[in-house]
């Protein structure tokens, strides 16, 4: 029945990309773990790991979608949230490292042992056990979010002075997390993972696994998100974007949804910074460059912003062209494809790539009210010339 | 020929002294005879030579000195003659100067202890006493007044009766009151002298002199002290103020200058620019290349490179803007967020072909010589450049608003933000006006970067440390209102400046960030809003 449920909230490319996901989940871990390496199908544990990042930020590009292409909220600061969830992770792997560190203090983390720190500072209090780690993974991006959009959405900041104030957000917690002081290891932040609830977290099978889980996460988070811009929520936040005040004039109290939207989104954005983490090996406070959120951005962009699946395949498709790029000879040439991606982009494919194709298939299927609006001035213009005709 | 003439002067001059002070026996040995006696290389013979060589007043006592101090002073035993190693290994004659053309063979070093290192040390300070350098004179003040060395107290005393320049004369006389009031054996009335000395001094070092009075000391002569130190520390006070207003204003200029552009384009045309820095970057660079090109041709020009820079960057940066807006930004009018990205792209490529072009290191961008060095205004250190930045700041937004208020593209450019379609029924050229506007806005932030080359490094990655305070200032001051930019930055430039000894440079720039956050909060459209119907505009 749930699985008839879930079916009937989805269009076809949904389908597609869930059976692709699904097979990817269960395909690469296995490949990865069972396949002797001579095999044509082995997936390298390197190349697991690549795709593990780029479906970290398909889950990124989905959390972004929710609020910019659904809601309208640009946000250039969901980078923070993504790298608050990795910070929140990165703290219980570092709790994890125990007396292996190279200073061997069993509580404290090796920087904090180097700048003389004696005891553990409160906001490191529970980073040991798991279970509140994934609760602080959702709950603090959540947690600033919900502050920040209630202060935002309440004093109706909207359009680009939204975005503005929330790429200051993350601008200034970069400022702040790069101070030694503020205990996350300042410029190094936090490295040198040992173990993930007793998993070593560079064996094989724990990468296997973080691969699975990770796949697993953005399956999910898609459904959540989906199922969020299906129900009436969703055609109500849409109604948001489109004409903001109109809605707030038909009695919907907005800032309530857009603040609900955007917390959602940002926990989302934390997941996937959580899932990150372990993955790559480090967090640093790098994550929270305003150049990385807005990258981000651009990858819905890329993919269609306000189509699921599209953020998730545009985040696929541009930091697989940067793996590409920024290796080996075309390094230089990277930071101009990037550029003339947002240009061409904008200008020239706003509605991205599935946008476009999902407009072709309609227009095919001949069901668009936009084909049909073309087709009846068509058939209108051509009576006119033909008129014209008669009477020339 | 020149040097011997010259020694002799010295040898006059200080022999003259020494007839002069008969209190004290300041006698000016033979040079010569002096530095033999470094061959005996016996210490307490160096010692004597050591303050022979100090009192002798040659020009090349202090180098000999220099040397012995850091075991380049060699002798040779059989002639007595002294040899100095110079600093690229070669040797000269330590009496005359002169260059020797090879190392001198069967020479040794002559030794020291610590008890002659300390007499050398003083020795040199003494030295520089009389040094014909009025800077090296200077300095030789401020390190005994730092010191109050006693020992030193005869030499300053003679040095102040010959001292012609006013500035150093004073200086000495403070260095004197210093030493005078560590003393406990000074009279009264030299301690309250030297209070009032000290007092009209009025600095940090004046407060640490002011404190060393011994505890034997007069009674009122120790309040006159603590009343000179409360007026010196309130007067500090005030300075600091002073100077955190200077430092404020000094960042504000420069935020100022660089949210100027951007006070045109997304102030005036709503235009979310984020290539915006990319624009003072390349200004900065047009600099460099403009300084480079006169190094390699004009030498003589490098003063003007910098008059010379900033008609090009304008004009260099306008035309990018002109390209930009014409090439993309106009198809993304009413759609803001596009244009953030579109923009953010262009910067991207910018960046990089800077990059490309001139390498991702710091660039070497020189300051002219009105430009560099500071002046003392009532005991704040200002310095050239910063000064100028700020004048240069205040003369751009002036011309701006003139430009905006007086010329046919600034009625224009009005009037077009006013009521494009009304605008345009009156013949406006509203694309027109748009480019060159946005030309305007990048030209503005070209200028900026020549002058911010002077304070910033000049690197690809110059204008992403602009962008977000440059947008700051504008929300803050209010959008579309250019009094309002000039208010924000220099508020926004102050604020940060006294934040900054209370919570440490970072942090008081995060504290900025997050109240402008919370400003903006509270009024979404500024300091300065607009009213009525330009709002919705």
């Amino acid at each position: 029945m749930i699985t008839k449920y879930i079916v009937s909230r989805l269009d076809g490319m949904g389908l597609i990309f869930l059976a692709v996901m699904a097979a990817v989940a269960v395909f690469v871990p296995l490949s990865n773990l069972l396949l002797p390496p001579t095999s044509v199908f082995y997936v390298p544990t390197y190349l697991m790991a690549l795709i593990g990042k780029y479906l970290c930020y398909a889950i990124l590009a989905v959390s972004l979608d929710l609020v910019w292409g659904y809601c309208g909220i640009l946000s250039l600061g969901h980078g923070a949230f993504f790298a608050l969830g990795g910070y929140a992770m990165g703290m219980y792997l570092m709790r994890q490292i125990g007396t292996r560190g190279v200073y061997a203090n069993p509580i404290l983390p090796d920087f904090m042992v180097f700048l003389n720190w004696k005891e553990l500072p409160w906001f490191w209090y529970g980073f040991d056990m798991f279970p509140f780690a994934l609760l602080m993974i959702f709950l603090v991006p959540g947690a600033l979010a919900f502050v920040f959009g209630w202060l935002a959405f309440r004093s109706r900041v909207t359009g680009v002075y939204l975005s503005i104030i929330t790429q200051a957000m993350t601008y200034a917690l970069l400022l702040a997390f790069f101070r030694n002081d503020m205990g996350f290891g300042g410029n190094n932040g936090l490295t040198d993972f040992k173990d993930i609830l007793g998993f070593n977290v560079q064996a094989q099978g724990t990468r296997a696994t973080l691969f699975f889980l990770t796949a697993l996460s953005l399956i999910l988070s898609y459904l959540l998100a989906r199922w969020m811009v299906t129900t009436s929520f969703g055609k109500i936040i849409v109604a948001i974007r489109d004409a903001e005040s109109r809605t707030r004039f038909l009695g919907f109290r907005v800032e309530h949804f857009k603040l609900l939207v955007f917390t959602v989104s940002a926990a989302m954005a934390g997941l996937a910074g959580a899932l990150y983490v372990p993955q790559v090996g480090i967090i640093n406070p790098s994550e929270f460059s305003p150049a990385n959120s807005i990258e981000a951005v651009i990858w819905v962009a890329v993919g269609g912003r306000g189509t699921l699946v599209g953020a998730a395949v545009g985040a696929i498709l541009v930091n697989f062209l940067k793996t590409v790029f920024t290796s080996g000879f075309l390094a230089p040439y990277w930071l101009f494809l990037l550029g003339a991606i947002f240009v061409i982009v904008t200008l020239a494919v706003p509605k991205g790539i599935i946008g476009t194709l999902n407009g072709y298939y309609e227009r095919w299927r001949g069901n668009d009210a936009e084909a049909r609006w073309h087709r009846k001035s068509a058939e209108a213009s051509n009576e006119t010339e033909a008129g014209a005709k008669i009477h020339g | 020929m020149l040097r011997n003439a010259r020694l002799f002067a010295v040898l006059v001059l200080s022999v003259f002294l020494a007839t002069l002070s008969s209190s004290l026996a300041v006698y000016a040995a033979d040079f010569t005879a002096s530095l033999e006696k470094f061959a005996a290389d016996d210490f307490s013979e160096t010692a004597t030579a050591v303050d022979d060589i100090a009192t002798s007043g040659a020009p090349n006592a202090q180098k000999v000195l220099e040397a012995l101090g850091n075991a380049r002073l060699f002798f040779d035993a059989k002639t007595k003659k002294i040899y100095v190693r110079e600093t690229d290994n070669s040797y000269s004659d330590a009496a005359t100067g002169a260059k020797l053309a090879a190392a001198p063979a069967g020479i040794d070093v002559v030794r020291v202890n610590n008890r002659l290192r300390r007499s050398i040390e003083m020795a040199i300070g003494t030295l520089t006493l009389l040094s014909p350098d009025a800077n090296r004179r200077q300095q030789a003040a401020d390190s005994i007044f730092k010191s109050r060395d006693v020992s030193a107290l005869p030499a300053l005393e003679n040095a102040l009766k010959v001292e012609k320049n006013a500035a150093i004369a004073k200086a000495f006389t403070e260095a004197r009151a210093a030493i005078l009031l560590s003393q406990p054996d000074t009279s009264r009335t030299d301690m309250l002298n030297a209070v009032n000395v000290l007092r009209g001094r009025g600095d940090i070092g004046a407060i640490a002199a002011l404190r060393s009075i011994p505890d034997k000391a007069d009674a009122d002569v120790k309040t006159a002290a603590n009343d000179a130190v409360a007026a010196i520390e309130s007067r500090l006070k005030l300075i600091s103020y002073v100077q955190n207003i200077w430092y404020g204003l000094s960042l504000g200029s420069v935020l100022l200058l660089a949210a100027i552009g951007l006070a045109i384009t997304f102030g005036v045309m709503g235009v979310i620019n984020m290539a915006h820095g990319e624009m003072v970057m390349i200004g900065a660079y047009t600099t460099f290349v403009v300084q480079d090109f006169i190094r390699g041709s004009a030498p003589n020009l490098f003063d003007w490179s910098l008059p010379i820079a900033l008609p090009l960057a304008f004009l260099v940066t306008g035309l990018i803007g002109v390209c930009i807006e014409r090439g993309i930004i106009r198809f993304l009018y009413g759609r803001p967020l596009e244009t953030l990205l579109a923009t953010w792209g262009v910067s991207l490529i910018l960046q990089q072909a800077v990059r490309t072009i001139f390498g991702p290191n710091n660039r070497e961008v020189g300051a002219p010589s009105y430009m560099s060095g500071a002046f003392d205004f009532y005991g704040l250190a200002i310095t050239w450049g910063r000064m100028w930045i700020i004048v240069f700041t205040l003369v751009v937004f002036l011309a701006l608003l003139a430009a905006l208020k007086w010329t046919a593209l600034g009625l224009h450019m009005r009037a077009v933000t006013q009521n494009r379609r009304m605008a345009s029924s009156m013949g406006i050229r509203t694309p027109w006006v748009d480019a060159l506007t946005f030309g305007l806005g990048s030209g503005l932030a070209g200028i900026a970067g020549v002058a911010l080359s002077q304070i910033d490094n000049v690197s690809p990655n110059l204008g992403q440390s602009y962008i977000i305070d440059s947008f700051m200032v504008v929300v803050f001051g209010g959008v579309g209102n250019l009094w309002g930019t000039l208010v924000s930055a220099f508020a926004l430039g102050i604020a940060n400046k006294f934040l900054e000894p209370l919570a440490g440079a970072v942090l008081a720039k995060i504290c900025i960030l997050v109240l402008l956050i919370l400003f903006i909060q509270k009024r979404p459209r500024g300091l300065f809003a607009l009213k009525g119907r330009a709002v919705e505009a």
